[in-house]
């Protein structure tokens, strides 16, 4: 599969959270967060999931781009804040994410940002699926 | 009144599209007040009807396993008005489905011009979850939709039976 240049990815991924969650293309920086920042619900992670397949053509197994498995579990998140064990889970599960920028205050609204979706598709492209 | 905003079904392809009829009735309680004078079917119940028939293609695609919650109108367009005496098509194709959840795009027609499109997805409850109340009440609902709807069962969904319980108000 051809290389697909970073910054195209970045304005499909733009597009994308533009008809999910219903804001401006200008609101939607690569440190954008999704919850802080863009209003996601967690229903919104699934039209997400959704958009990006359709989108990319790509395949997104259950809870590969999302863990929603580790937020639900009170040993990785407590308080709106992500544990210490919650975040090397995340490193873990979520080899292409940079969870650097929150590891001083890990609140779980801060935690996926745009640039980790447009990293996440990118090695999706790169490994051909 | 019972909450069905859905007469019948016109197709139905397990799995990829239904569609439906709707003739709005002038006895209907929604059009006293909406609004008085000017009896205008709601939008939000056009929407509940687009949604009944894209909903029941989710579940029926997976011989109900889950219940199906509307969980979001991604996009919603209105382009005209349905009154009195007007039929309503909706026509739902399922656009994807999948372990969580599912989603349609549905379109609305009023006498056979366009009335209105609609992106939803919908949410995926397991069945084993939430109380057996809740499943029964869901189950005895689908049940009834299916049967009044005249869409063939593909098997016996609440064996033990219970009574319908759909009513609204």
């Amino acid at each position: 599969m051809a290389t697909v240049a970073r910054d195209q990815i970045f304005d499909k991924v733009q597009n994308t959270l533009v008809d999910a969650l219903g804001v401006d293309a200008e609101e939607v920086s690569g440190e954008s967060t999704l919850t802080g920042d863009l209003g996601a619900e967690s229903i919104d992670f699934l039209d997400i999931v959704f958009r990006l397949e359709k989108n990319f053509g790509i395949k997104i197994p259950r809870g590969d781009l999302f863990p929603e498995n580790v937020l639900s579990d009170p040993q990785f998140v407590s308080g709106g804040k992500v544990t210490e064990r919650g975040l090397v889970e995340l490193r873990q599960k979520m080899p292409w994410a940079n969870f650097d920028r929150i590891s001083e205050n890990p609140n779980v609204q801060d935690l996926f940002t745009v640039d980790m979706i447009v990293n996440y598709v990118e090695s999706k492209l790169g490994s051909n699926n | 009144m019972r909450w069905l905003w859905i007469d019948k079904f016109l197709e139905f392809k397990s799995g990829q599209f239904a569609k439906a009829v709707k003739t709005v009735s002038m006895a209907e309680e929604q059009l006293r007040d909406h609004f008085p004078g000017y009896p205008v079917m709601p939008n939000s119940l056009i929407i509940e009807g687009m949604a009944q028939t894209g909903g029941i293609l989710v579940g029926e695609a997976k011989d109900f396993e889950n219940m199906v919650v509307l969980a979001k109108l991604s996009r919603v367009d209105f382009f005209d008005a349905a009154l009195p005496g007007d039929q309503l098509t909706y026509e739902a194709n399922l656009t994807e489905l999948r372990i969580e959840g599912a989603a349609v795009e549905a379109k609305a027609f009023v006498n056979g011009r366009p009335l209105a499109t609609a992106e939803i997805v919908f949410g995926h409850v397991d069945r084993s979850s939430g109380s057996e109340a809740q499943h029964i009440r869901y189950t005895s609902y689908r049940q009834e939709l299916m049967h009044l709807l005249g869409v063939p069962e593909r098997k016996e969904l609440n064996p033990s039976g219970s009574s319908p319980s759909t009513s609204s108000d």
